[in-house]
Protein backbone atom coordinates (compact mmCIF):
# COMPACT_ATOMS: atom_id res chain seq x y z
CA UNK A 1 0.00 0.00 0.00
CA UNK A 2 1.50 3.61 -1.01
CA UNK A 3 -0.30 6.77 -0.86
CA UNK A 4 0.42 9.52 -3.51
CA UNK A 5 3.00 11.21 -2.29
CA UNK A 6 2.96 14.78 -3.65
CA UNK A 7 5.03 17.57 -1.73
CA UNK A 8 8.10 17.86 -1.39
CA UNK A 9 8.57 19.19 2.18
CA UNK A 10 7.56 16.99 4.94
CA UNK A 11 4.16 16.52 6.98
CA UNK A 12 5.94 15.71 9.41
CA UNK A 13 9.83 16.78 10.36
CA UNK A 14 11.60 16.84 13.39
CA UNK A 15 14.57 18.19 13.90
CA UNK A 16 17.34 16.66 16.97
CA UNK A 17 14.56 15.71 19.24
CA UNK A 18 15.54 15.17 22.89
CA UNK A 19 12.94 14.40 25.19
CA UNK A 20 13.50 13.95 29.25
CA UNK A 21 11.50 12.68 31.64
CA UNK A 22 11.35 15.38 35.20
CA UNK A 23 13.98 12.54 36.50
CA UNK A 24 16.46 13.53 34.13
CA UNK A 25 16.58 10.13 31.88
CA UNK A 26 16.35 10.51 27.75
CA UNK A 27 13.66 8.77 26.05
CA UNK A 28 14.48 10.47 22.92
CA UNK A 29 17.73 11.29 21.84
CA UNK A 30 18.22 12.89 18.67
CA UNK A 31 15.18 12.41 16.63
CA UNK A 32 15.57 13.29 12.69
CA UNK A 33 12.90 12.18 11.20
CA UNK A 34 10.78 13.18 8.04
CA UNK A 35 7.56 11.89 7.26
CA UNK A 36 6.06 12.96 3.62
CA UNK A 37 2.33 13.63 2.65
CA UNK A 38 0.56 10.54 1.77
CA UNK A 39 3.09 7.70 3.61
CA UNK A 40 2.19 5.03 5.22
CA UNK A 41 4.92 4.13 7.88
CA UNK A 42 5.92 1.52 10.72
CA UNK A 43 7.91 2.36 13.99
CA UNK A 44 9.02 -0.51 15.58
CA UNK A 45 11.06 -1.38 18.80
CA UNK A 46 11.21 -2.84 22.23
CA UNK A 47 9.06 -1.88 25.03
CA UNK A 48 10.44 1.51 26.39
CA UNK A 49 12.53 2.20 22.94
CA UNK A 50 11.01 5.78 22.79
CA UNK A 51 8.23 4.71 19.82
CA UNK A 52 5.03 5.82 22.08
CA UNK A 53 6.86 9.22 23.32
CA UNK A 54 8.06 10.38 19.78
CA UNK A 55 4.24 9.97 18.65
CA UNK A 56 3.14 12.42 21.39
CA UNK A 57 5.45 14.62 20.40
CA UNK A 58 3.61 15.04 17.23
CA UNK A 59 0.73 16.29 18.26
CA UNK A 60 2.09 18.40 20.95
CA UNK A 61 1.15 16.61 23.99
CA UNK A 62 5.27 16.19 25.10
CA UNK A 63 7.38 19.20 23.51
CA UNK A 64 10.61 18.10 23.05
CA UNK A 65 13.37 19.32 25.80
CA UNK A 66 15.82 20.22 23.18
CA UNK A 67 14.78 20.26 18.81
CA UNK A 68 12.25 20.21 16.72
CA UNK A 69 8.75 19.47 15.91
CA UNK A 70 7.18 20.93 12.92
CA UNK A 71 3.70 19.73 11.78
CA UNK A 72 2.60 20.91 8.37
CA UNK A 73 5.59 23.00 8.78
CA UNK A 74 4.12 24.67 11.93
CA UNK A 75 6.56 24.69 15.11
CA UNK A 76 4.57 22.03 17.85
CA UNK A 77 5.46 24.81 20.96
CA UNK A 78 4.09 27.34 19.09
CA UNK A 79 0.43 25.18 18.54
CA UNK A 80 -1.85 24.24 21.29
CA UNK A 81 -2.79 20.90 21.96
CA UNK A 82 -6.00 21.73 20.70
CA UNK A 83 -5.01 22.83 17.57
CA UNK A 84 -2.27 20.37 17.04
CA UNK A 85 -4.96 17.96 17.51
CA UNK A 86 -7.06 18.24 14.35
CA UNK A 87 -4.17 17.57 12.50
CA UNK A 88 -2.80 14.78 13.89
CA UNK A 89 -5.44 12.19 15.64
CA UNK A 90 -3.64 10.10 18.18
CA UNK A 91 -5.21 6.18 18.77
CA UNK A 92 -3.31 5.10 21.82
CA UNK A 93 -2.26 1.64 22.79
CA UNK A 94 -5.20 1.02 25.36
CA UNK A 95 -8.52 2.36 24.57
CA UNK A 96 -9.64 2.76 27.58
CA UNK A 97 -7.72 5.84 28.28
CA UNK A 98 -9.63 7.41 25.78
CA UNK A 99 -13.25 6.70 26.37
CA UNK A 100 -15.03 7.89 29.45
CA UNK A 101 -18.85 8.80 27.69
CA UNK A 102 -22.13 6.72 29.08
CA UNK A 103 -23.16 5.16 25.49
CA UNK A 104 -21.05 4.53 22.04
CA UNK A 105 -22.99 7.29 20.39
CA UNK A 106 -21.84 9.79 23.10
CA UNK A 107 -18.51 8.67 23.03
CA UNK A 108 -18.08 9.92 19.02
CA UNK A 109 -20.16 12.75 19.24
CA UNK A 110 -18.32 14.49 21.71
CA UNK A 111 -15.15 13.50 19.96
CA UNK A 112 -16.81 15.82 16.93
CA UNK A 113 -18.34 18.53 19.61
CA UNK A 114 -14.91 20.82 19.05
CA UNK A 115 -14.77 20.82 15.10
CA UNK A 116 -17.11 23.53 14.99
CA UNK A 117 -19.86 21.27 13.54
CA UNK A 118 -23.70 21.89 13.68
CA UNK A 119 -26.13 19.12 15.73
CA UNK A 120 -27.45 18.01 12.37
CA UNK A 121 -23.62 17.46 10.75
CA UNK A 122 -22.47 15.71 14.34
CA UNK A 123 -25.59 13.13 14.31
CA UNK A 124 -24.98 12.31 10.22
CA UNK A 125 -21.38 12.25 10.74
CA UNK A 126 -21.73 10.19 13.82
CA UNK A 127 -24.54 7.76 12.30
CA UNK A 128 -22.25 7.32 9.12
CA UNK A 129 -19.26 6.04 11.55
CA UNK A 130 -21.29 3.74 13.79
CA UNK A 131 -21.94 2.35 10.12
CA UNK A 132 -18.71 2.23 9.01
CA UNK A 133 -17.52 0.64 11.83
CA UNK A 134 -19.75 -1.99 12.15
CA UNK A 135 -20.62 -0.33 15.77
CA UNK A 136 -24.26 1.01 14.83
CA UNK A 137 -26.01 -2.62 17.34
CA UNK A 138 -24.09 -1.09 20.58
CA UNK A 139 -25.00 2.54 19.70
CA UNK A 140 -26.46 2.75 23.35
CA UNK A 141 -24.46 0.31 24.81
CA UNK A 142 -21.69 1.75 27.66
CA UNK A 143 -18.04 1.47 25.94
CA UNK A 144 -17.57 -0.50 29.13
CA UNK A 145 -19.17 -3.36 28.07
CA UNK A 146 -17.93 -4.61 25.15
CA UNK A 147 -15.05 -7.05 24.24
CA UNK A 148 -11.05 -5.80 24.36
CA UNK A 149 -11.41 -6.09 20.71
CA UNK A 150 -14.41 -3.95 19.89
CA UNK A 151 -13.38 -1.47 22.51
CA UNK A 152 -10.22 -0.77 20.66
CA UNK A 153 -12.50 -0.60 17.30
CA UNK A 154 -14.47 1.93 19.04
CA UNK A 155 -10.98 4.47 20.28
CA UNK A 156 -10.40 3.91 16.79
CA UNK A 157 -13.89 5.41 15.27
CA UNK A 158 -13.60 7.93 18.08
CA UNK A 159 -10.51 9.67 16.15
CA UNK A 160 -11.10 9.01 13.00
CA UNK A 161 -14.30 10.82 12.96
CA UNK A 162 -12.66 14.08 12.85
CA UNK A 163 -10.79 13.18 9.72
CA UNK A 164 -7.32 14.63 10.35
CA UNK A 165 -4.67 14.77 7.87
CA UNK A 166 -2.22 12.76 10.16
CA UNK A 167 -3.41 9.65 11.96
CA UNK A 168 -1.32 7.94 14.18
CA UNK A 169 -2.22 4.07 15.71
CA UNK A 170 -0.30 2.87 18.70
CA UNK A 171 -0.71 -0.76 18.38
CA UNK A 172 -3.75 -1.03 16.55
CA UNK A 173 -3.50 -4.75 15.79
CA UNK A 174 -3.21 -5.75 19.47
CA UNK A 175 -5.93 -8.14 20.45
CA UNK A 176 -7.69 -8.18 17.35
CA UNK A 177 -8.70 -11.18 14.96
CA UNK A 178 -8.15 -11.65 11.61
CA UNK A 179 -11.28 -10.27 10.74
CA UNK A 180 -10.72 -6.80 12.08
CA UNK A 181 -7.24 -6.54 11.35
CA UNK A 182 -8.37 -6.78 7.93
CA UNK A 183 -11.00 -4.55 8.40
CA UNK A 184 -8.28 -2.32 9.62
CA UNK A 185 -5.60 -2.97 6.89
CA UNK A 186 -8.63 -1.57 4.19
CA UNK A 187 -9.69 1.57 6.42
CA UNK A 188 -5.83 2.24 6.15
CA UNK A 189 -5.95 1.71 2.44
CA UNK A 190 -9.48 3.93 1.92
CA UNK A 191 -7.51 6.81 4.06
CA UNK A 192 -4.09 6.60 2.27
CA UNK A 193 -6.38 6.60 -1.10
CA UNK A 194 -7.66 10.01 0.28
CA UNK A 195 -4.11 11.23 0.87
CA UNK A 196 -4.16 10.79 4.55
CA UNK A 197 -0.38 10.07 6.32
CA UNK A 198 -0.54 7.46 8.74
CA UNK A 199 1.80 6.40 11.33
CA UNK A 200 1.71 3.12 13.04
CA UNK A 201 3.12 1.93 16.31
CA UNK A 202 3.38 -1.80 16.10
CA UNK A 203 5.06 -5.09 17.49
CA UNK A 204 2.76 -7.38 14.55
CA UNK A 205 6.14 -7.77 12.66
CA UNK A 206 3.52 -9.71 9.87
CA UNK A 207 1.37 -7.30 9.71
CA UNK A 208 4.37 -4.56 8.80
CA UNK A 209 5.92 -7.05 6.25
CA UNK A 210 2.88 -7.53 3.86
CA UNK A 211 1.65 -3.87 4.73
CA UNK A 212 3.81 -1.06 5.32
CA UNK A 213 6.42 -0.07 2.78
CA UNK A 214 8.70 2.04 5.03
CA UNK A 215 9.78 1.08 8.58
CA UNK A 216 11.58 2.89 11.27
CA UNK A 217 13.18 0.88 14.08
CA UNK A 218 14.31 2.20 17.06
CA UNK A 219 16.56 1.04 20.23
CA UNK A 220 16.93 3.01 23.28
CA UNK A 221 15.51 6.24 22.23
CA UNK A 222 17.09 6.38 18.86
CA UNK A 223 16.89 5.87 15.45
CA UNK A 224 18.63 2.58 14.12
CA UNK A 225 17.02 2.11 11.38
CA UNK A 226 14.78 3.47 8.52
CA UNK A 227 14.42 1.98 5.02
CA UNK A 228 12.06 -0.20 2.88
CA UNK A 229 10.36 -2.41 5.62
CA UNK A 230 11.47 -5.66 4.19
CA UNK A 231 14.98 -5.16 4.43
CA UNK A 232 14.61 -3.11 8.15
CA UNK A 233 13.38 -6.19 8.85
CA UNK A 234 16.05 -8.70 8.05
CA UNK A 235 18.63 -10.27 10.23
CA UNK A 236 21.00 -7.67 10.19
CA UNK A 237 18.71 -5.23 12.84
CA UNK A 238 17.36 -8.01 14.25
CA UNK A 239 18.87 -7.94 17.48
CA UNK A 240 18.33 -8.46 21.32
CA UNK A 241 18.65 -5.31 20.89
CA UNK A 242 15.55 -4.28 19.09
CA UNK A 243 13.69 -7.13 20.67
CA UNK A 244 12.22 -7.86 17.55
CA UNK A 245 11.84 -11.76 16.51
CA UNK A 246 12.51 -12.46 12.76
CA UNK A 247 9.10 -12.53 10.54
CA UNK A 248 7.74 -16.13 10.19
CA UNK A 249 8.64 -16.46 6.64
CA UNK A 250 12.11 -15.59 6.99
CA UNK A 251 12.31 -17.75 9.74
CA UNK A 252 10.67 -20.31 7.56
CA UNK A 253 13.16 -19.73 4.95
CA UNK A 254 16.39 -19.87 7.17
CA UNK A 255 15.17 -23.24 8.53
CA UNK A 256 14.37 -24.50 5.17
CA UNK A 257 18.21 -23.71 4.02
CA UNK A 258 19.41 -25.39 7.01
CA UNK A 259 18.09 -28.67 6.15
CA UNK A 260 19.45 -28.45 2.35
CA UNK A 261 16.18 -26.72 0.82
CA UNK A 262 17.15 -23.42 -0.78
CA UNK A 263 14.51 -21.34 -0.93
CA UNK A 264 15.44 -17.75 -2.97
CA UNK A 265 16.00 -14.75 -1.17
CA UNK A 266 12.90 -12.91 -3.04
CA UNK A 267 10.61 -15.18 -1.47
CA UNK A 268 9.63 -12.74 1.45
CA UNK A 269 6.06 -12.84 0.79
CA UNK A 270 2.97 -15.76 1.91
CA UNK A 271 1.63 -15.79 -1.45
CA UNK A 272 4.99 -16.07 -3.05
CA UNK A 273 6.21 -18.82 -0.31
CA UNK A 274 3.09 -20.85 -0.89
CA UNK A 275 3.80 -21.13 -4.64
CA UNK A 276 7.61 -22.02 -4.07
CA UNK A 277 6.50 -24.89 -1.87
CA UNK A 278 3.86 -25.71 -4.14
CA UNK A 279 6.39 -26.23 -6.67
CA UNK A 280 8.61 -28.11 -4.12
CA UNK A 281 6.02 -30.84 -3.42
CA UNK A 282 4.90 -31.40 -6.93
CA UNK A 283 8.82 -31.74 -7.72
CA UNK A 284 9.28 -34.48 -5.27
CA UNK A 285 5.80 -35.99 -6.13
CA UNK A 286 7.32 -36.29 -9.59
CA UNK A 287 11.04 -37.87 -8.26
CA UNK A 288 9.05 -40.49 -5.94
CA UNK A 289 6.32 -41.95 -7.97
CA UNK A 290 6.17 -44.95 -5.37
CA UNK A 291 4.63 -42.40 -2.45
CA UNK A 292 1.15 -42.08 -1.38
CA UNK A 293 -0.19 -39.47 -3.06
CA UNK B 1 -13.07 -35.36 39.34
CA UNK B 2 -12.55 -32.93 37.14
CA UNK B 3 -10.49 -29.46 38.15
CA UNK B 4 -12.97 -27.55 36.07
CA UNK B 5 -16.54 -28.12 35.20
CA UNK B 6 -18.73 -26.16 33.41
CA UNK B 7 -22.61 -27.60 33.59
CA UNK B 8 -24.50 -26.32 30.61
CA UNK B 9 -23.80 -22.93 32.09
CA UNK B 10 -25.04 -19.58 30.38
CA UNK B 11 -24.68 -16.05 30.71
CA UNK B 12 -25.76 -12.75 29.91
CA UNK B 13 -24.53 -9.14 31.20
CA UNK B 14 -27.13 -7.03 32.89
CA UNK B 15 -28.38 -4.50 30.33
CA UNK B 16 -27.53 -6.48 27.38
CA UNK B 17 -29.82 -8.39 25.43
CA UNK B 18 -28.09 -11.37 24.10
CA UNK B 19 -25.98 -14.16 25.98
CA UNK B 20 -22.45 -13.81 26.04
CA UNK B 21 -22.31 -17.55 27.06
CA UNK B 22 -24.29 -20.21 26.52
CA UNK B 23 -25.07 -23.86 27.27
CA UNK B 24 -21.62 -24.29 27.78
CA UNK B 25 -20.66 -27.53 29.10
CA UNK B 26 -16.88 -28.62 29.77
CA UNK B 27 -14.78 -31.04 31.48
CA UNK B 28 -11.05 -29.79 32.34
CA UNK B 29 -8.10 -32.08 33.69
CA UNK B 30 -5.41 -31.23 35.71
CA UNK B 31 -1.77 -31.06 34.38
CA UNK B 32 -2.91 -29.52 30.67
CA UNK B 33 -1.74 -26.74 28.85
CA UNK B 34 -4.99 -25.20 27.13
CA UNK B 35 -5.23 -22.68 24.43
CA UNK B 36 -8.79 -20.63 24.22
CA UNK B 37 -9.20 -19.21 20.97
CA UNK B 38 -12.17 -17.80 19.25
CA UNK B 39 -12.51 -14.28 17.14
CA UNK B 40 -13.18 -10.94 19.39
CA UNK B 41 -16.15 -10.94 21.52
CA UNK B 42 -16.97 -14.74 21.15
CA UNK B 43 -16.88 -14.98 24.83
CA UNK B 44 -13.26 -15.74 25.93
CA UNK B 45 -13.20 -13.12 28.77
CA UNK B 46 -16.16 -13.79 29.83
CA UNK B 47 -15.69 -17.47 29.88
CA UNK B 48 -12.45 -16.92 32.08
CA UNK B 49 -14.70 -14.13 34.56
CA UNK B 50 -16.66 -17.88 35.65
CA UNK B 51 -13.46 -19.30 36.47
CA UNK B 52 -13.28 -17.96 39.80
CA UNK B 53 -16.44 -16.57 40.38
CA UNK B 54 -16.48 -13.01 38.85
CA UNK B 55 -19.49 -13.99 37.01
CA UNK B 56 -21.83 -14.28 38.65
CA UNK B 57 -20.76 -12.84 41.60
CA UNK B 58 -19.22 -9.69 40.60
CA UNK B 59 -20.37 -8.87 37.11
CA UNK B 60 -24.63 -8.05 37.63
CA UNK B 61 -26.49 -10.15 35.00
CA UNK B 62 -28.44 -13.52 34.61
CA UNK B 63 -27.35 -16.57 34.47
CA UNK B 64 -28.30 -20.82 33.92
CA UNK B 65 -26.29 -23.74 35.21
CA UNK B 66 -23.48 -23.86 37.59
CA UNK B 67 -19.68 -23.99 37.48
CA UNK B 68 -17.39 -26.16 39.61
CA UNK B 69 -14.00 -25.58 40.51
CA UNK B 70 -12.09 -28.22 42.30
CA UNK B 71 -15.14 -29.25 43.20
CA UNK B 72 -16.60 -25.79 44.53
CA UNK B 73 -19.68 -24.81 43.34
CA UNK B 74 -18.84 -20.72 42.25
CA UNK B 75 -21.94 -19.22 43.09
CA UNK B 76 -21.18 -20.49 46.83
CA UNK B 77 -17.61 -20.17 47.19
CA UNK B 78 -15.86 -17.10 47.97
CA UNK B 79 -14.12 -15.26 45.14
CA UNK B 80 -11.37 -15.12 48.40
CA UNK B 81 -11.51 -18.94 48.75
CA UNK B 82 -11.83 -19.68 44.77
CA UNK B 83 -8.61 -17.20 44.61
CA UNK B 84 -6.44 -19.96 46.05
CA UNK B 85 -7.07 -22.48 43.77
CA UNK B 86 -7.17 -20.27 40.49
CA UNK B 87 -5.07 -17.09 39.10
CA UNK B 88 -5.98 -15.31 36.71
CA UNK B 89 -3.98 -12.41 34.53
CA UNK B 90 -6.27 -10.31 33.02
CA UNK B 91 -5.97 -8.32 29.74
CA UNK B 92 -5.36 -5.36 31.03
CA UNK B 93 -3.13 -5.20 33.68
CA UNK B 94 -3.72 -1.76 35.21
CA UNK B 95 -6.96 -2.83 36.23
CA UNK B 96 -5.74 -5.60 38.52
CA UNK B 97 -2.30 -3.83 40.34
CA UNK B 98 -3.39 -1.98 43.57
CA UNK B 99 -0.22 -1.23 45.70
CA UNK B 100 2.08 1.10 45.93
CA UNK B 101 5.10 -0.51 44.69
CA UNK B 102 5.81 -3.24 42.79
CA UNK B 103 7.29 -5.41 45.48
CA UNK B 104 4.22 -4.60 47.99
CA UNK B 105 2.23 -5.64 45.11
CA UNK B 106 3.95 -9.63 44.77
CA UNK B 107 3.62 -9.50 48.64
CA UNK B 108 -0.14 -8.11 48.80
CA UNK B 109 -1.60 -11.98 47.69
CA UNK B 110 0.64 -13.83 49.66
CA UNK B 111 0.06 -11.55 52.99
CA UNK B 112 -3.50 -11.90 52.35
CA UNK B 113 -3.07 -16.37 52.33
CA UNK B 114 -0.70 -16.01 55.18
CA UNK B 115 2.29 -17.52 53.99
CA UNK B 116 4.92 -17.60 56.34
CA UNK B 117 8.04 -14.67 55.74
CA UNK B 118 10.78 -16.87 54.78
CA UNK B 119 8.42 -18.76 52.19
CA UNK B 120 7.45 -15.58 50.84
CA UNK B 121 10.62 -13.93 49.99
CA UNK B 122 11.42 -17.31 48.49
CA UNK B 123 8.65 -17.11 45.92
CA UNK B 124 9.13 -13.32 45.50
CA UNK B 125 13.11 -13.76 44.49
CA UNK B 126 11.83 -16.78 42.22
CA UNK B 127 9.27 -15.02 40.33
CA UNK B 128 10.86 -11.95 39.97
CA UNK B 129 13.69 -13.43 38.78
CA UNK B 130 11.59 -15.41 35.93
CA UNK B 131 9.75 -12.58 34.49
CA UNK B 132 12.94 -10.10 34.73
CA UNK B 133 11.76 -7.48 36.39
CA UNK B 134 14.39 -6.85 39.82
CA UNK B 135 14.84 -3.53 38.78
CA UNK B 136 11.56 -2.50 38.90
CA UNK B 137 10.21 -3.68 42.90
CA UNK B 138 10.83 -0.05 44.23
CA UNK B 139 9.07 1.38 41.55
CA UNK B 140 5.23 2.15 41.62
CA UNK B 141 3.13 -0.12 39.19
CA UNK B 142 1.60 2.70 37.61
CA UNK B 143 4.52 4.35 36.45
CA UNK B 144 5.70 1.17 34.41
CA UNK B 145 4.93 0.40 30.42
CA UNK B 146 2.26 -1.30 29.71
CA UNK B 147 4.40 -4.57 29.07
CA UNK B 148 6.45 -4.32 32.31
CA UNK B 149 3.13 -3.78 34.03
CA UNK B 150 1.80 -7.43 32.87
CA UNK B 151 4.75 -8.94 34.01
CA UNK B 152 4.46 -7.71 37.60
CA UNK B 153 0.67 -8.76 36.95
CA UNK B 154 2.03 -12.17 35.90
CA UNK B 155 4.80 -12.54 38.76
CA UNK B 156 2.05 -11.43 41.62
CA UNK B 157 0.11 -14.48 40.27
CA UNK B 158 2.70 -16.60 40.32
CA UNK B 159 3.91 -16.71 43.52
CA UNK B 160 0.12 -17.97 44.71
CA UNK B 161 1.04 -21.14 42.89
CA UNK B 162 -2.46 -21.82 41.99
CA UNK B 163 -3.06 -24.97 40.70
CA UNK B 164 -5.26 -22.97 37.67
CA UNK B 165 -3.28 -20.62 36.28
CA UNK B 166 -5.82 -18.21 33.54
CA UNK B 167 -4.18 -15.88 31.39
CA UNK B 168 -6.33 -13.61 29.04
CA UNK B 169 -4.15 -12.30 26.35
CA UNK B 170 -1.13 -12.19 28.97
CA UNK B 171 1.41 -10.93 25.95
CA UNK B 172 -0.46 -8.56 24.52
CA UNK B 173 1.69 -5.22 25.38
CA UNK B 174 4.87 -7.25 24.92
CA UNK B 175 7.08 -6.88 22.46
CA UNK B 176 7.83 -10.14 19.95
CA UNK B 177 10.97 -11.36 21.64
CA UNK B 178 9.92 -11.12 25.32
CA UNK B 179 6.14 -12.48 24.36
CA UNK B 180 8.34 -15.61 23.27
CA UNK B 181 10.23 -15.34 25.86
CA UNK B 182 7.19 -15.50 28.61
CA UNK B 183 5.16 -18.18 27.17
CA UNK B 184 8.03 -20.57 26.91
CA UNK B 185 8.27 -20.03 30.70
CA UNK B 186 4.72 -20.57 31.10
CA UNK B 187 5.37 -24.10 29.53
CA UNK B 188 8.06 -24.80 31.33
CA UNK B 189 6.63 -23.39 34.87
CA UNK B 190 3.44 -25.82 33.48
CA UNK B 191 5.24 -28.95 33.05
CA UNK B 192 7.32 -28.07 36.80
CA UNK B 193 4.32 -27.49 38.77
CA UNK B 194 1.89 -29.97 36.91
CA UNK B 195 -0.38 -27.24 36.92
CA UNK B 196 -3.42 -26.37 34.42
CA UNK B 197 -3.07 -23.18 32.12
CA UNK B 198 -5.78 -22.16 29.84
CA UNK B 199 -4.39 -19.09 27.82
CA UNK B 200 -6.17 -17.06 25.56
CA UNK B 201 -3.33 -15.65 23.01
CA UNK B 202 -3.77 -13.86 19.15
CA UNK B 203 -0.34 -14.80 18.57
CA UNK B 204 -0.86 -17.84 17.46
CA UNK B 205 2.40 -18.59 15.83
CA UNK B 206 3.98 -18.66 19.34
CA UNK B 207 1.80 -20.09 21.35
CA UNK B 208 0.62 -23.74 19.42
CA UNK B 209 3.93 -25.08 19.45
CA UNK B 210 3.18 -24.89 23.14
CA UNK B 211 -0.57 -26.42 24.27
CA UNK B 212 -1.82 -29.76 24.56
CA UNK B 213 -5.52 -28.79 23.93
CA UNK B 214 -7.29 -26.25 22.39
CA UNK B 215 -11.01 -24.81 23.57
CA UNK B 216 -12.54 -23.18 20.55
CA UNK B 217 -15.05 -20.12 20.94
CA UNK B 218 -17.90 -18.66 18.36
CA UNK B 219 -20.71 -16.32 19.65
CA UNK B 220 -20.90 -17.27 22.94
CA UNK B 221 -20.73 -21.15 22.59
CA UNK B 222 -17.98 -23.32 23.04
CA UNK B 223 -17.76 -25.38 19.59
CA UNK B 224 -14.86 -27.81 20.41
CA UNK B 225 -13.02 -28.86 22.88
CA UNK B 226 -10.14 -31.58 22.32
CA UNK B 227 -6.88 -32.30 21.37
CA UNK B 228 -4.12 -29.86 19.22
CA UNK B 229 -3.89 -32.20 16.55
CA UNK B 230 -7.67 -32.70 16.52
CA UNK B 231 -9.05 -29.31 16.69
CA UNK B 232 -6.46 -27.86 13.95
CA UNK B 233 -7.05 -30.41 11.29
CA UNK B 234 -10.92 -29.51 12.04
CA UNK B 235 -13.02 -27.80 9.74
CA UNK B 236 -13.84 -25.08 12.71
CA UNK B 237 -10.71 -23.83 13.43
CA UNK B 238 -10.29 -23.50 9.39
CA UNK B 239 -13.26 -21.61 9.40
CA UNK B 240 -12.55 -19.27 12.57
CA UNK B 241 -11.30 -15.80 11.41
CA UNK B 242 -8.26 -15.82 13.82
CA UNK B 243 -4.79 -15.01 13.58
CA UNK B 244 -3.74 -18.38 12.04
CA UNK B 245 0.14 -18.46 11.66
CA UNK B 246 1.41 -18.31 8.38
CA UNK B 247 2.82 -22.09 8.04
CA UNK B 248 -0.94 -23.24 8.76
CA UNK B 249 -2.37 -20.46 5.98
CA UNK B 250 0.45 -22.13 3.52
CA UNK B 251 -0.51 -25.37 4.13
CA UNK B 252 -3.99 -25.47 4.49
CA UNK B 253 -4.16 -24.09 1.01
CA UNK B 254 -2.12 -26.62 -0.15
CA UNK B 255 -4.30 -28.75 1.00
CA UNK B 256 -7.09 -27.25 -0.38
CA UNK B 257 -5.69 -27.47 -3.77
CA UNK B 258 -4.42 -31.42 -3.10
CA UNK B 259 -1.03 -30.63 -3.62
CA UNK B 260 -0.73 -31.29 0.30
CA UNK B 261 -2.14 -34.78 2.29
CA UNK B 262 -2.02 -35.42 5.62
CA UNK B 263 -2.03 -33.21 9.43
CA UNK B 264 -1.93 -29.51 8.73
CA UNK B 265 1.93 -28.57 10.30
CA UNK B 266 0.97 -25.61 12.39
CA UNK B 267 4.65 -24.34 13.24
CA UNK B 268 7.91 -23.86 11.34
CA UNK B 269 9.40 -27.13 12.74
CA UNK B 270 6.38 -29.11 12.10
CA UNK B 271 6.78 -28.17 8.43
CA UNK B 272 10.30 -28.58 8.43
CA UNK B 273 10.54 -31.89 9.80
CA UNK B 274 7.34 -32.46 7.35
CA UNK B 275 10.00 -31.33 4.39
CA UNK B 276 12.78 -33.28 5.24
CA UNK B 277 11.23 -36.84 4.90
CA UNK B 278 10.19 -36.17 2.02
CA UNK B 279 13.94 -35.97 0.69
Amino acid sequence: MVGKITEKSPIIFTKDVEYAYSNGTLALKGINLSVFKGELIAIMGKNGAGKTTLIRTFNGLIKPSKGEVLINGKNTRLKSIAELSKNVGIIFQNPMHQLFSNTIEEEIKFSLKNLDLNEEEIQNRTNIILKTFNLDKYRKRSPLNLSGGETKKLAIASIFCRNSDILVFDEPTLGQDSREIAFFTNLVKEELDKGKTIVIVTHNIEFAMENVPRTILMADGRIIADGPTRSVLNKEFLTEKSSLVLPQLYQFNSELLKVGIKCPDDVNSRNKMKSFIENYLKNKINIIPGENY
Amino acid sequence: MDLINFNNFSYRYKGNEEYALNNITLNIQENKFILLAGETGSGKTSLIRCMNGLIPQFYAGFYKGSVEIAGRDTVKASIADLSTIVGIVFQNPENQLVAMTVENEIAFGMENLGISRDEMIKRMDESVKLMEIEHLLHKAPFELSGGEQQRVALASILVLEPKILILDEPTALLDPYMAKKILNLLKAIQDERDITIIISEHRMDLILPLVNEIILMKDGYVIGYDTKDKIINGEKFKNLKINHPIIYSIFNDLSINKTFRGNIPSSIPEAINYLKDLK
